[in-house]
């Protein structure tokens, strides 16, 4: 019997499930009423408010806790005596290594970054096994199945790439509330809070450079017996008023474009503030723990609430003056944080103080909080589904039932009549860096750039490698690892403040690297070009790795065995021969169109379908 | 704006469908009353699905007793005998569904839901009809068609890897983007009862066979005096000669129906924990959007079946 034969399969496998978040909650569940009874679960995670509207094995009284841990338990309550096994612990320990990942018969992800995406890809490839690879993002969701030499890997089509900004449309020409966020983030909170040895282009270098740098450096200095208010007046008028006049003076920015109005406190808030019992002393407390906001002593209530431009600028000196009266020992090291309701405050101020110079229609704080901290957008239902088509596939991985293997979109509007579209797996793209041999081709400037370049921009940020180690013919030039004496990691560190072309074994045009991870099992090799000049806006990185990412023109995934674009056609049986060249782009499908920022989707939270790194807006912009 | 504004505790809950379906329709949700029956796997997903998203008021009605059967595909069913001795479903499931969102009410009725007067269904904003009957649905569907008020009614059905949602909006107005436009749009919903008596002549070749199976196990249990879900392989020449028969009527090929699909219909009856997580989704998905009045609503079929993995919705009226 086909049912039996089943039920045998699921009883004897054992599963390795990764992410207990939206979508590992509803898989864990699932997972269990099928009959699976060897569940093992890592997820690093602990449990936040936010998560409760749909990660149901959650409660109120678990926040802080182990997702893994929790889910574990209460699916234990339903299903006593099955075994799961929680591990409270990043996915890229070097515990969980190909060993690790060898003893199950199934992998099954549902995580929220690209980075360990990838990661698991890799040491699935490694230990040869089947991979069950989802997402979803509010009402859109895939699962997908990765078997090595059967189907194509995660990475065999390359994601799109994160939205990125010219330098130039934050520092001086934003069109677009995000831009103004941007600012606000990356460039005005991180200087006056974050760390002042960062590069920062906040200030806005004027054609005549009548202000010499060392003078606007001292306006963001506070000396010691300075008034809050007085320098949060002072800061404030520097960055919407005498910037945005020293920005006004290039002429030539403005031929084409509307010209900014600066915006000066004396204008939009009265003399002194302290009749606006702007009381630094009260903070308001939640739920037992003391969250510093200014928004309770402005009598603020509702984050959806739209701020004019005063209510912003007096958010913006009170959320300043907070930060220097409350949380004096953290500036200087600060990062804006979603979670900080103080700094969100002061980035949502800002920004629509910025936008309204700009003439760029502002926002509320609770859209400006999703948008600066890339918040997804998530639901229980679609986690759900995903999590019961995530189950069906790996029912059929487990019986072997390879021309029974789907991938499937979950959609928000039907297409020919679907709302879950089953297609047929991809083949393995031939030259895909990581499950083919086929050499990756690196342009770069070898006399310039440095080792050290290399193996962050490329190796670590492209590559998504952990451990790498990089070799030239047998030469070992860097590698990182606990069991490498001084004299070694001595070494290694003087190579990546060489320049290429100046090391032991120089790199030179020509030359063929061996980059490898050791955790990942995952080799590659480059090829290296020498090239003198790049052009700082479109290759702001100073190198250009090939074979790994599109044409800058596409933004979706592209299949690169083909150069036809052909949107996804399921007709009854899609068995044609040609499936490896057929593009599958689910923006084609089906528009999403939830929120104005689908540009910038990216996430630390969970449930997200394309993730990206939202570091790299941040890398970018310093870049010039 | 309609009504008053969500709490400080709601957006911080909510927070992620917020940026979803938006603040009004959250406000909506919470004013919005629903009644459940029939919890099964499907129905105890969607239960789940709908507390979670925050709606009003949750009102279960199902009074058989809770068995070992019951909590096969019932994660709101806890094994532990002396919790669930004497107890029925519907209170076993209302305390767990309770611990899930305490900002939604749940709660409990009991009685035969095709007893039940056209008044009782007055308070409701959402009917759900899980595993009943055609008799049954039938009559619900007719009470709430006969209320001044609008009440959206669903019937659902898991048998083995297979799924069907029957939905009813009477006449239903929704506003739909299109480009930068906002535009109103006009539905017109058949009842169950035309819904299900349509001639298969006319219906296109490409709908799906499911459709068709399910007319004929639910007619087969209703001339058997089945429950509803109590056919097993040993009723599956009965059911081939029912088919042999409706076919005829219909003047439709027997071809129209596949065996093999009968024969997974009727020898289905312990749930398929996946399919249920899917149509339940997929219903609560629906529900939520009608409540919201924000974006197209399915009508009036959705059929999913695992072996092909399809979610389909078909439009079947005169
Ligand atoms: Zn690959």
């Amino acid at each position: 019997m086909a049912a039996l034969q089943q039920q045998s399969a699921i009883k004897g496998a054992k599963v390795l499930m990764v992410g207990a978040g939206g979508i590992g909650c509803e898989l864990l569940k699932t997972l269990a009423l099928s009959g699976f009874e060897d569940i093992h679960i890592i997820d690093m995670d602990t449990i936040e408010v936010s998560n409760l509207n749909r990660q149901f094995l959650f409660r109120r009284s678990h926040v802080g806790q182990s997702k893994a841990k929790v889910a574990r338990d209460a699916v234990l309550r339903f299903r006593p005596n099955i075994n799961i096994r929680s591990y409270h612990a990043n996915v890229k320990n070097p515990e969980f290594d190909v060993d690790f990942f060898k003893q199950f018969d199934v992998v099954l992800n549902g995580l929220d970054n690209l980075d360990a995406r990838r990661h698991v890809n890799r040491l699935c490839l490694a230990a040869e096994v089947p991979l069950v690879e989802s997402g979803t993002t509010g009402f859109l969701g895939q699962v997908t199945v990765h078997i090595k030499g059967k189907t194509e890997c995660y990475e065999c089509q390359t994601k799109p790439a994160p939205k990125t900004y010219p330098v130039c449309t934050i520092t001086s020409t934003p069109t677009k509330f995000v831009h103004c966020i941007v600012w606000a983030k990356d460039l005005l909170f991180a200087k006056l809070f974050g760390d002042k040895n960062q590069d920062n282009d906040l200030n806005v270098r004027s054609n005549n450079s009548a202000s010499s740098s060392k003078e606007t450096e001292d306006v963001f200095e506070r000396s010691e017996d300075e008034d809050i208010e007085q320098y949060g007046r002072k800061i404030y008028d520097h960055v919407f008023g005498s910037n945005i006049e020293a920005a006004l003076s290039n002429e030539e920015t403005w031929k084409n474009r509307k010209r900014p109005r600066p915006i000066y406190s004396k204008d939009v808030l009265p003399e002194s503030l302290d009749q606006q019992n702007g009381s630094t002393q009260n903070c308001s407390v939640t739920d037992g723990d003391s969250v510093v906001s200014a928004m309770p002593s402005l009598g603020l209530k509702n984050p959806q609430e739209l701020w004019g431009l005063t209510q912003n600028s007096l958010v913006f000196i009170e959320a300043l003056k907070l930060f220097f009266a409350k949380r004096k020992k953290e500036i200087g090291h600060l990062t804006f944080d979603k979670d900080d309701q103080l700094a969100v405050e002061f980035v949502t101020a800002a920004a629509n103080i910025r936008a309204e110079s700009f003439e760029i229609p502002l926002h509320s704080l609770f859209e400006a909080k999703g948008i600066a901290g890339n918040i997804v957008h998530a639901v229980a239902t679609t986690n759900a589904i995903i999590a019961g088509l995530i189950v069906i596939e790996a029912i059929k991985v487990l019986k072997k039932d390879e021309d029974k293997y789907r991938m499937t979109y979950c959609l928000e509007h039907p297409s020919r009549k679907m709302l879950l579209m089953p297609i047929e797996p991809y083949e393995p793209n031939p030259a895909c860096y990581v499950c083919s041999e086929t050499p990756l081709g690196l342009e770069i400037n070898t006399r310039k750039s440095k080792l050290r370049d290399l193996v962050d921009r490329i190796v670590k940020a492209k590559l998504g490698m952990n451990l790498p180690l990089i070799m030239h013919g047998a030469s070992l030039l860097y590698e990182v690892g606990d069991d490498l004496d001084d004299i070694m990691v001595a070494n290694y560190n003087a190579n990546l403040e060489k320049v290429l072309s100046e090391l032991p074994s120089p790199i030179v045009n020509g030359s063929i690297l061996t980059v490898e991870d050791l955790q990942q099992e995952l080799s590659c090799k480059i090829n290296v070009k020498h090239r003198e000049e790049f052009d700082e806006e479109k290759e702001p990185e100073g190198m250009v790795l090939s074979g790994w990412t599109p044409s800058p023109a596409t933004n979706g995934e592209s299949a690169s065995t083909s150069n036809n674009e052909i949107p996804v056609d399921v007709t009854e049986s899609s068995s044609g021969s040609e499936t490896a060249s057929k593009k599958r782009r689910l923006s084609e499908i089906e528009p999403c169109n939830h929120k104005k920022e689908t540009e910038n989707v990216e996430s630390e939270d969970d449930d997200i379908m394309e993730i990206e790194n939202p570091m790299i807006v941040s890398k970018k912009i310093r870049v010039e | 704006m309609d009504g008053e504004e969500l709490t400080e505790q709601e957006t911080a809950l909510y927070d992620r469908q917020i940026r979803v379906w938006g603040a009004g329709a959250q406000r909506r949700l919470s004013k919005s009353h629903v009644l459940v029956s029939g919890i099964k796997g499907t129905v105890a997903e969607f239960c789940k699905n709908i507390v979670l998203a925050g709606v009003g008021s949750v009102t279960l009605l199902d009074d058989r007793l809770v068995t070992e059967e019951a909590f096969n595909a019932n994660f709101l069913i806890l094994p532990d005998e002396n919790a669930y001795a004497g107890k029925t479903v519907a209170e076993i499931c209302c305390d767990s569904l309770k611990e899930f969102n305490p900002m939604v009410h749940v709660s409990i009725e009991k009685g035969d839901l095709s007893t039940l007067g056209v008044d009782f269904f007055e308070k409701f904003d959402v009917v759900i009809i899980g595993y009943s009957s055609r008799a049954t649905k039938k009559a619900v569907n007719e009470k709430c068609r006969k209320l001044k008020k609008r009440v959206a009614f669903y019937t659902v059905d898991c048998r083995g890897s297979c799924g069907e949602i029957f939905v009813d909006l009477q006449n239903y107005n929704y506003t739909k983007k299109k480009l930068d436009e906002t535009v109103e749009c006009e539905l017109t919903f058949p009842s169950f009862e035309e819904a299900v008596s349509v001639p298969w002549k006319p219906i296109p070749r490409r709908t799906a066979k499911l459709y068709f199976a399910m007319r004929v196990i639910e007619r087969f249990e209703e001339t058997e005096g089945r429950k509803p879900g109590e056919c097993s392989l040993f009723d599956l020449p009965g059911v081939l000669k029912l088919k042999k028969e409706l076919c005829e009527g219909n003047s439709v090929s027997e071809n129209h129906i596949p065996d093999s699909l009968l024969e997974r219909l009727v020898s289905g009856n312990t749930e398929f924990p996946p399919a249920c997580a899917i149509i339940g989704g997929i219903l609560g998905q629906e529900v939520i959007k009608v409540i919201s009045g924000k974006g197209e609503p399915l009508k009036n079929f959705f059929y999913f079946d695992a072996e092909d993995g399809k979610g389909v919705i078909e439009d079947i009226s005169q």
